[in-house]
């Protein structure tokens, strides 16, 4: 069974415009799935429809066998949601917005305060428990977004750019929580913008440009097919002219930074081999761009090309 | 078997948890919610009832003050059931939080009846106020309790609902403002709660019967006084067949999702 089986789903908003052209996605029980695609995809109009926010135009959803239009209830008692943008009370304390949507699933008031309590901790707001919403900042509220997301524990929990304007620190200790959770069993789908999120955290992905599925792989193989990788070094003194190195594309970004784009049959070892040869020394290096990203505008841009955009 | 009985048990615990939440927000506020009513109702009370209705003199029977007290009564439960859940739920889409309620497996009619239960439950709570200040002012004695009780309890679901139509179709702030002072004011001006419809010309009496409001008020001032324009039964099967037909109306814009989803 699968945690979530859309087929050809398409919407079109009021007005005429085509969000959705035909989606057909499957999710596995268990998996961690990134949904990316750049801004206006219809990322959040499929993630509104799976949560039943937005009305779909055609096509199927299913979500652990429960069909969206025969049994809502078992569809929504499955999902947690997170959305993309705060959706909040204001005037209500923290604890209540948790317990409050414990009540509208139908948890009892005694086992609410417990779980309220539970997540409450783990997202490292319980302290705040009594202050008012309107007093969160914004990492804050998107934390608490997935606390009261949690408190019916869903078996899919969907996030929707979860980690939009959260510092450093806080993301990294979100990325380990979803990571437990996953692990514990359930099924997670995000978006992200962040590729580095995606890469670090999902094993599937999916992008989605312009109402379509543009990709359906796994991470790993989608890292398979980069077939070139670039670096950038920081030399340690100047170099007037570049020497020519097979299998290495050099390029000089200013006299003292190297960019060399390399095949990947050849290793760094052996880059750095041909450096020391034509006696350049390198002081430190980086990957040029989040290899993810580089893939993805390339798959983007693709679709663009055969699209004639 | 025991599976029905799990979704009863959820249900009901939704429903509880709309109406304590929506409960809450009106108490919690009450300087905006409760009290204004109090105050206009109790200056009612002092001009009309006794600066210038000793000038009157009786009415139907009764004294002046003694015979606008459940027009006055029922006109606080009319407006407060209304504005509650018209500015409640109107909020809730505005700040968008009405999707916590939207995502979640609480069926539509569990939802209208949370959102109801919380207007009625400010429209008792302003009417017992108003009610009480009428004691104060004035001796009367309530002829038949549970008929009082029962249209006032009837009325409120009926504006309660009104109020939730009003809140689904609103676009802004400006819009749940335009039909209580619009419509509501005067409906319920012109529905008898300051005079007898005996007092009208005969042309003006039937227009009159065209207003819902003047069933209501005649069958509380019935429970109240024991007169009424209207005869009883008519008054309970009219609020009777408007409750179902804006229930109806209201499960079904729900179920389309109009003003609330895409
Ligand atoms: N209520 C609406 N009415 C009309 N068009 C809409 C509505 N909501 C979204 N759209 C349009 O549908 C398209 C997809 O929007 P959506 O919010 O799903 O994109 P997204 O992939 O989530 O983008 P982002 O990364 O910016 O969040 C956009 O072109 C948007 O303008
Ligand atoms: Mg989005």
């Amino acid at each position: 069974m699968f945690a979530l089986d859309v087929q050809h789903l398409t919407k079109i908003y009021r007005g005429g415009f085509h969000a959705l052209k035909g989606i057909d996605l499957q999710v596995a029980e268990g998996d961690f799935f990134a949904l990316l695609g750049p801004n206006g995809a219809g990322k959040s109009t499929f993630i509104g429809i799976i949560s039943s926010l937005v009305n779909k135009t055609t096509g199927q959803v299913s979500v652990f066998g429960h069909d969206l239009d025969h049994d809502p209830e078992g569809v929504k008692s499955c999902i947690g949601l997170v959305p993309q943008e705060f959706n909040f009370n204001l005037f209500l304390p923290v604890i209540e917005v948790v317990l409050n949507q414990a009540g509208y699933y139908g948890l009892p008031r005694h086992e609410a305060r417990i779980r309220a309590e539970r997540y409450l901790r783990q997202l490292d707001l319980w302290d705040r428990r009594d202050t008012e919403m309107r007093r969160l900042s914004g990492g804050m509220k998107r934390r608490l977004m997935i606390a009261r997301a949690l408190v019916h524990e869903p078996r899919l929990l969907i996030l929707d750019e979860p980690t939009a304007g959260v510092d450093i620190e806080i993301r990294r200790s979100m990325w380990s929580f979803l990571r437990e959770l996953n692990q514990q069993g359930t099924t997670i789908i995000l978006t992200t913008h962040y590729l580095e999120e995606a890469e670090s955290l999902c094993r599937n992905i999916a992008i989605i440009d312009d109402g379509r599925i543009a990709e359906r792989t796994s991470v790993a193989a989608l890292l398979q097919r980069l077939h070139t990788e670039t670096f950038v070094l920081n030399l340690k003194g100047r170099v007037s002219e570049l020497p020519q190195l097979g299998g290495f594309v050099l390029q000089a970004l200013d006299d003292c930074t190297l960019e060399v784009e390399m095949n990947r049959e050849h290793t760094i070892n052996g880059l750095f081999e041909a450096l020391s040869r034509n006696g350049i020394e390198v002081i430190s290096l980086r990957n040029k761009q989040n290899r993810l990203e580089r893939l993805f505008l390339e798959l983007v841009d693709r679709q663009n090309a055969e699209a004639g955009v | 078997m025991n599976q029905r009985l799990e979704t009863w048990r959820r249900y009901r615990v939704t429903f509880q948890t709309i109406l304590k939440k929506e409960i809450l927000r009106f108490l919690r506020i009450w300087v905006q919610t409760i009290l204004p009513s109090v105050i206009t109702t109790s200056l009612y009370f002092v001009i009309f009832g006794r600066l210038i209705g000793e000038r009157i003199g009786m009415m139907d029977g009764f004294a002046y003050l003694d015979f606008i007290v459940p027009g006055l009564v029922l006109m606080g439960v009319i407006t407060n059931a209304y504005s509650n859940v018209v500015s409640s739920f109107y909020s809730s889409k505005f700040s968008r939080y009405i999707e916590e309620l939207l995502v979640s497996p609480a069926p539509n009619w569990v939802i209208l009846a949370g959102y109801v239960g919380g207007g009625v439950a400010r429209g008792l709570v302003v009417g017992g106020a108003v009610m009480l200040i009428a004691v104060f002012f004035t001796d009367i004695r309530i002829h038949d309790p549970l008929t009082m009780l029962l249209i006032g309890v009837l009325t409120a679901t009926l504006f309660s609902l009104g109020g939730f139509i009003n809140a689904i179709y609103a676009n802004s702030f400006d819009d749940i403002s335009i039909v209580p002072t619009f419509v509501l004011t005067p409906l319920t001006y012109l529905g008898g709660v300051f005079y007898s419809i005996e007092l009208l010309p005969e042309f003006w009496q039937t227009v009159s019967l065209a207003n819902p409001v003047l069933y209501m008020v005649n069958a509380f001032r019935h429970g109240l006084l024991g007169v009424s324009d209207i005869p009883l039964s008519v008054a309970f099967g009219m609020i009777l067949l408007f409750i179902l037909m804006l229930t109806v109306y209201s499960l079904y814009l729900l179920r389309r999702g109009v003003g609330i989803k895409t």
